[in-house]
């Protein structure tokens, strides 16, 4: 998801941003983040990157209120240009795909557009430049045909844009800011990336950066080149046409030019020539819970962009996110209004009920609570620091941005959390939880790790007759009997601690909490517990 | 001479406590002697006061005192002598000592002879000259007791009854560590009332019953009464035990679930990448498979073991599904095996889908359970939070069905406006986002997502496309909002004075 802000005024040219205007575009589904005097912050979901730009967002807006419906169809020239992409590309960063506009007039907001049109589309669709890179050049000083090719990082030397000097390719990664932020993405390579043109000048190095002298763009720019580089050609395809189009939305005339592939595909770029689908009105009008008719759909795709006749769609090239007929049921979907659906509650027969496991767990709260007992709810991950007094081999979670970076293997260990939490509040202080522990499983589960649902009550300041006191009450009223043998744990008092044994399994513990582990735990009063394996008992 | 009381005397004459008939008879005189002729510790004696004191026959009134104690140096030196006096008697024994040896010789801390010697040279009682130290002041003021002494042997002292010159004293006292504490104490007192001076003036039955015994029960007659009482005297609060307020209201919307005729779904909160992600057509390269969203589990490896689902769903990536182009990049198995905490109750769907055949149609299911995402903490963000789930199977199912499930079950949660707006998620076409209206801020809440399930999840999992109504919304903010939460880290801190006051769910 990304969110892009417009220049107010420069929407206003084509439409007045008025409360019934900002509504609809919310009912396009197009969150408004803010609406400024200056500004106009949209969301743009991750389906939709054609109204990453202005002109494309307008394009959408536009249809959608009905003041130019259809889809829309721009004029394309062919420029007899070529692009070669050569086999010496490192095997990571194999397509390359170009195209021409002309009669372009960037003033400085122009320029910014584009600068972030460019950026979004770089850290949406090509996922921070992992999956491709964009490059946009002054036209004038590129001589055709074009080649993308491979060289040694060594090898490559030209001055990066707004730098002073030359640099190798080598150098750029480790002194040019940009080199060093996407660094990660080529050092490992074999052979940079570079465009150069039928002069042999190098025109950049993607996808990290343009040459100064070959790429950039000024508020004398009239014509230019547009390139995507990188790992997947439809992709990239995506990303030119919303480029191309969005340029052309702005008055340029595009010019194709032929992009011939290490594989000899031949293939003139943009390819604006909008895709056929052939729709089911029957299907979609039971999968909307509606009754359209066909002389409707005339009225609905042409406000989402689209033309329809005798039940096939044309699809903008731009619209890159319709893989299926559902996609096109929900443009018809918002071309008629989302407030204007009816809810409706069916009446199917079907049969509810509540899973064993959670009918368990409320009656041993009802059961702990009409003790007196109160209910905690703590998290599952818990922190290495209160980890550390119990050994048991531990599940980590990478890179966690806080402090709480371990899957918690029994209830205990957030228990103590809280009393220490608490030790100013009121005594005694009587507690239990119910919840779900993570232990590694030996056996060969799918994830590797075993889930067990696990009950914890806890008194403090308690002793070893008050938890078992609980413990016989709760199996007594559970119609169960247990038995308990003397055991030794870690944290808890030698000769205090019991192994709870249900139908000859073990399954839990009760005891005294050892003074130690009380005072490691900035705890300073006498708690009792027992911990059982909750899953045993069914 | 006692007086025959008036009807409203007569009245609280019959409320009268034991403890207040005790102390009634010696209203007029001070706390203290109350205490003494009552036979009362001062605490009773302040109870049935306060008692007295809701009925309108007292007045209440602290005052507070400030009083003088001996701090933990103060009571060493009375028993020892200040350091001063120490260095007297040292000079006494041998006069003009260079500083070295009068300090050595009253074996004081650097500190205690320093400050020893500022006195006695503020009271020229010594004087050093060429580096000895030589008593100057005759016999008589030597052996003289200085007010500082004075002071320390009178107290403890109140600190209005001091002398001009013991407060200077005080004063210097002060100054140094630990001679001195200073307290301050409330002392209470108390004014009778003119209704006050009635009743005490009044005669007191003494044939009004207090506790009912098993003896009353069996001998009782009519003439008897009991003493009233006073409903409005404040009783102990006392605290139950209860479930957790979060569990509460999940318990309730359960129910929401159940009635509606669901089924609950249980599942694990560790699973694969597959069924988080790519069972749910969610492509190999989205960005929330990165780690600076998810919890993924270091060091596990997991398996996707349906090896015939996983077949259908890498296809359905790569090239489609009948109708569909899919995405068009190629999916690694691998990739699908990472273990990770779900990051939405969704994969619970997607399992149930999974396991569903056609003669179970139709069917409704349900989870309420948490979802994990790799978050920092503050008011507004947290890395577990609630998730309402539910999916609806069904050949006739349709997208208004979907709205009507999901504004029944949020007009049972409270909310009576609802409005549903156009969005986006990899794994539902189309797709909804659910607002309510919060009548009392008057604001639109954003409530989280549903939609019907792309064919291109349905078809591998069920084995062909059927319309699956899907939905998975945030359910922490809605018991924010009952409880009047303002800050989420609150929901999960466990402080036990809110817990014990925070009220059920009532809904």
């Amino acid at each position: 998801m990304a969110i892009v802000s417009f220049n107010r005024k420069e929407i206003e040219k084509t439409i007045k941003l008025t409360p019934e205007v900002l509504e609809c575009i919310m009912m396009l589904g197009i969150p408004v983040e803010e609406c400024t005097a200056d500004t106009l912050s949209i969301q743009v979901l991750p389906n939709r990157p054609d109204l990453l730009s202005m002109n494309g967002f307008l394009r959408a807006l536009m249809s959608f209120l009905g003041k130019k419906p259809g889809l829309k169809k721009y004029k394309i020239q062919d420029s007899k240009c070529k692009l070669y992409v050569d086999s010496s590309l490192p095997k990571e960063w194999p397509y390359a795909l170009a195209c021409i506009i002309k009669n372009v007039h960037f003033d400085d907001a122009k320029i910014r557009e584009i600068i972030q049109l460019q950026e979004k589309l770089g850290s949406t669709m090509l996922r921070e430049r992992k999956k491709g890179g964009i490059g946009i050049y002054p036209l004038d000083n590129i001589s055709f045909p074009v080649t993308f090719k491979g060289m040694h990082p060594d090898k490559i030397v030209f001055r990066p844009l707004e730098s002073e000097g030359e640099m190798t390719g080598r150098q750029i990664l480790s002194r040019h800011p940009t080199g060093r932020t996407y660094a990660h993405i080529c050092s490992s390579w074999s052979a940079f990336p570079v465009f150069v043109d039928a002069k042999d000048k190098i025109l950049s190095m993607p996808p990290i950066l343009n040459s100064h002298e070959m790429g950039k763009i000024s508020t004398a720019t009239k014509e230019v080149f547009i390139e995507a580089t990188g790992t997947d050609y439809a992709t990239l395809n995506k990303v030119i046409t919303i480029l191309a189009t969005s340029l052309a939305e702005a008055g340029g005339q595009v010019y194709t030019i032929e992009c011939i592939q290490q594989n000899k595909k031949r293939e003139n770029i943009p390819n604006l020539l909008p895709r056929k689908m052939k729709i089911d009105l029957e299907q979609i009008n039971n999968l909307l819970g509606l009754s359209l008719k066909e002389r409707e759909l005339e009225k609905l795709l042409p406000k989402m962009g689209y033309d329809y006749q005798k039940s096939t769609v044309s699809i903008p090239a731009w619209r890159v996110d319709v893989l299926h007929q559902a996609d096109i049921a929900e443009d018809i979907l918002i071309a008629y209004g989302y407030d204007r659906l009816e809810p409706e509650l069916p009446r199917v027969a079907t049969i509810g009920e509540e899973s064993p496991a959670s009918r368990r767990t409320g009656k041993i709260a009802e059961i702990l609570a009409g003790l007196g007992l109160l209910e905690i709810s703590t998290y599952h991950l818990i922190k290495p620091e209160e980890a550390k007094r119990f050994h048991a081999p531990f599940i980590e979670v990478e890179n966690a941005k806080t402090e709480y970076k371990l899957l918690r293997p029994n209830l205990l260990i957030p228990a103590l959390r809280i009393f220490a939490e608490n030790k100013d509040n009121e005594y005694p202080q009587r507690l239990f939880e119910i919840g779900t522990v993570f232990i590694q499983d030996a056996r060969k589960s799918e994830t590797g790790i075993a889930e067990e649902n696990h009950l914890l009550v806890a008194t403090s300041a308690g002793n070893f007759t008050e938890v078992k006191q609980i413990l016989d009450y709760l199996s007594r009223m559970l119609g169960l009997s247990y038995t308990l043998t003397q055991t030794v744990h870690p944290g808890f008092i030698e000769g205090r601690t019991g192994a709870i044994t249900f139908n000859n399994k073990r399954i839990g513990i009760i005891g005294e909490l050892h003074p130690e582990l009380l005072r490691a735990s900035n705890h300073k009063m006498p708690t009792a517990v027992f911990e059982l394996n909750l899953d045993e008992l069914v | 001479m006692k007086q025959k009381p008036s009807a409203g005397i007569e009245e609280i004459l019959e409320q009268l406590s034991p403890l207040e008939r005790k102390i009634i008879p010696f209203l007029s005189s001070p706390l203290k002697t109350i205490e003494k002729k009552a036979g009362l510790d001062t605490t009773s004696v302040l109870r049935a006061l306060r008692f007295l004191e809701a009925k309108g026959l007292v007045k209440l009134e602290t005052s507070t005192e400030t009083i003088i104690e001996l701090g933990t140096n103060g009571i060493y030196y009375k028993k020892h002598h200040l350091p001063e006096r120490v260095v007297i008697s040292v000079l006494e024994a041998h006069n003009h000592l260079s500083l070295e040896e009068a300090q050595r010789l009253a074996k004081l801390s650097e500190n205690e002879f320093k400050v020893s010697l500022g006195v006695l040279k503020s009271k020229a009682l010594v004087s050093l000259s060429n580096g000895k130290l030589s008593l100057i002041a005759n016999k008589e003021e030597i052996i003289r007791k200085t007010f500082e002494e004075q002071l320390i042997d009178a107290l403890p002292l109140e600190k209005d009854n001091l002398s001009p010159e013991l407060l200077f004293a005080l004063d210097n006292l002060k100054k140094r560590k630990d001679i001195i504490e200073i307290k301050t104490r409330t002392i209470p007192s108390f004014t009778i009332t003119e209704l006050g001076k009635k009743v005490a003036g009044s005669e007191l039955k003494v044939d009004l019953l207090e506790e009912v015994t098993p003896e009353i029960i069996k001998n009782w007659t009519r003439s008897k009464k009991f003493r009233k009482y006073d409903l409005q005297t404040a009783v102990p609060r006392i605290q139950g035990g209860k479930q957790h307020f979060v569990n509460q209201s999940i318990v309730y919307a359960r129910k929401i679930w159940t009635d509606l005729g669901f089924k609950e779904m249980k599942g694990t909160m560790v699973d694969t990448a597959f069924w988080v992600f790519d069972a749910l057509f969610t492509p190999q390269d989205h960005p929330a498979r990165e780690m600076q969203d998810t919890f993924f589990l270091k060091d596990m490896h997991g398996q996707v073991i349906e090896n015939k689902i996983a077949a259908l769903v890498k296809q359905a990536h790569e090239t489609g599904i009948p109708g569909s182009t899919g995405w068009g990049i190629s999916w690694d198995e691998k990739e699908a095996t990472r273990v990770l905490l779900r990051t939405h109750t969704t994969s619970l769907s997607a399992r149930t889908l999974a396991k569903l055949k056609s003669e179970d149609l139709p069917a409704k299911y349900f989870a309420i359970g948490k979802a994990f995402r790799n978050e920092t903490v503050d008011w507004n963000h947290g890395f577990e939070f609630y998730q309402t789930e539910g999916i609806v199977i069904d050949e006739k199912a349709h997208f208004r069905h979907l709205l009507g499930y999901l504004q029944e079950f949020y007009k049972k949660m409270g909310f009576k406006k609802i409005k549903f707006v156009p969005s986006f998620f990899s794994y539902t076409e189309p797709s909804v986002e659910i607002q309510v209206f919060h009548p009392e801020k008057k604001i639109w809440l954003e409530l989280g997502g549903a939609g019907i399930f792309r064919p291109e999840v349905t078809a591998p999992l069920f084995g062909k496309p059927i319309p699956v109504l899907a939905w998975g919304q945030g359910f922490d903010r809605i018991i924010m909002d009952y409880h009047d939460i303002k800050d989420l880290r609150k929901m999960y801190a466990n402080d036990l004075k809110d817990l014990r006051e925070k009220r059920f769910w009532l809904r």
